[in-house]
């Protein structure tokens, strides 16, 4: 006899969710842990005395400086190269693609080491003498957009990858030139994209230290962005000062990332 | 008039090959073909979307093989209507008059004139988010219409809708067509759609056009698939 349909019974779906949101509830616990332990090392009082400090003032408005440059810089360079790595057919486009990971892969201090050989080129020096790049803080905004630009250049690919290419091409028989279709149907749509590529660009940027320290250095009052001032006053023994720095940068990535969000997620 | 001559195309697998058509002004053709045949490929060599490999296509006398798709002077509509999110439906009927920089009054005026046409005045101020099959087509109508081009092209206008719309819609494309004056190439995979239609008739199959019959004299125009 054959076994009738109603014999089978799937099994219930509420041991996956509950694996799953173990796993996620670990997880989220695990960065709470690691942010509070950090928070109750030192005091309030350590945090204002290192707020006070003119050094970390001065490495803190370098930070934001430097970071909203490359994050516009980056948006720049993201948004075409994004559209035609997205929309473009053309031969090589799958080493294209991969090149444009490079920095991605790259470790930090290779970026750092490569950019400081490439200024000692003879094209490199000849560029200096117009825009001084080795330890200054023009060098600190190219090596964070080295990194950036290729996080936001990913991010903006997705966007165009997700944005139907079929309006746009419609636009164009009504009239419109590649451009104008570009920027009057699929850029709009882009702006969340655009948004969340500008962000992770600020976000990397902020975190970014290995390329700066080989290339732009950590000069006091100089060169010394929030990644720097934390190595610096690690290497002195001062923790507490370290542990304040490292919390503010955690509070202004998150103030930064969700005013973006809010701005980017208004209709 | 419409007329492509020797046209071949190869996307992947896909062959398009010595294809020839010929559409006269005013008419409104048929084109059939199972999916995936060649009839949105054909549509986008004509609309300029698509550069063909080899061959010729001529709009009322003008060869335009080598010019881009805003030069034809074409009015397209897509399949799903492809219409502008960001846009509200004044937007959209104004965009092609915007471009080629006509004043706002004479713009207003045939925003006006279309809405009424579609019966479409009450979406003027709204986005597309939301909108039905029909509103979709009637807006994507209305665009493609607003420009008076010479040449309208509709990617299975009807495959997204339900029956009554559909025998609604296309009432209204049938009037439309004449009103405006305007040659029409529709295309799509079913035949009781392209019997509805009327008009003039071709079948696509393996990437030739093997077939045009006139329905309304029940005879062949052409004895032998042209290729």
């Amino acid at each position: 006899m054959s076994p009738k349909s109603t014999d089978h019974r799937a099994a219930s779906s509420l041991p996956f969710w509950i694996v799953i949101g173990t796993i996620a509830a670990t997880y989220l616990l695990f960065i709470g842990v690691l942010l509070a332990s950090s928070a109750t090392y030192s005091s309030p009082g350590d945090w204002l005395r290192a707020l006070r400090a003119r050094e970390i003032q001065y490495a803190i408005w370098l930070s934001l400086f430097t970071c909203t440059i490359t994050a516009v810089l980056s948006l720049l360079v993201a948004v075409p190269i994004g559209y035609l790595v997205s929309r473009g057919q053309f031969r090589g486009k799958s080493w294209v693609d991969a090149a444009l990971d490079i920095p991605i892969v790259l470790p930090p201090m290779v970026i750092g080491l490569c950019l400081l050989i490439l200024f000692q080129t003879t094209g490199g020096r000849w560029f200096e003498e117009f825009i001084p790049m080795t330890y200054t803080v023009n060098g600190v905004i190219l090596a964070q957009f080295i990194v950036g630009s290729a996080f936001a250049i990913r991010t903006m690919r997705s966007t165009f990858d997700h944005i139907a290419s079929r309006p746009e091409e419609i636009a164009m028989t009504l009239g419109c030139s590649r451009w104008q279709a570009v920027r009057m149907v699929t850029l709009p749509l882009a702006r969340r994209g655009m948004f969340s590529a500008a962000s992770i660009a600020w976000a990397r940027s902020m975190g970014e230290f290995g390329p700066i320290l080989v290339f732009a250095g950590a000069t006091r009052m100089k060169t010394e962005v929030l990644p720097t001032t934390v190595w610096l006053e690690l290497s002195v023994g001062n923790l507490e000062a370290a542990v304040a720095v490292s919390l503010l940068m955690v509070v202004m990535a998150v103030v930064v990332l969700v005013a973006i969000r809010s701005i980017g997620e208004r209709p | 008039m419409i007329f492509l001559r020797n046209i071949a195309f190869a996307v992947g697998d896909f062959q398009l090959q010595n294809l020839s058509l010929e559409i006269p002004t005013g008419a409104y053709c048929v084109l059939m073909g199972r999916t995936g045949c060649g009839k949105t490929t054909l549509l986008e060599i004509l609309c300029g979307l698509r550069r063909p490999a080899q061959g010729q296509v001529f709009i009322d006398g003008r060869e335009v093989t080598s010019q881009p798709p805003g030069n034809r002077n074409i009015g397209y509509i897509p399949q799903d209507g492809a219409l502008f999110p960001t846009m509200t439906v004044r937007e959209h009927l104004g965009f092609a008059l915007r471009l080629r920089r006509r004043p706002e009054k004479d713009i207003a005026a045939r925003v006006e004139e279309l809405a009424d046409q579609l019966s479409i005045a009450g979406l003027l101020d709204r986005r597309p988010l939301g909108f039905s099959g029909g509103e979709r087509q009637r807006v994507a109508l209305g665009r493609a219409l607003s420009f008076h081009p010479s040449l309208l092209l509709l990617d299975e206008p009807l495959s997204a809708l339900d029956e009554e719309l559909r025998s609604e819609m296309r009432q209204l494309i049938t009037r439309l067509q004449r009103q405006h004056g305007i040659t029409a190439l529709h295309v799509t995979h079913d035949t009781a759609e392209a019997e509805a239609m009327g008009g003039l008739r071709l079948l696509m199959r393996n990437g030739k056009i093997e077939k045009i019959t006139n329905p309304e004299t029940r005879t062949s125009s052409f004895e032998k698939p042209i290729s």
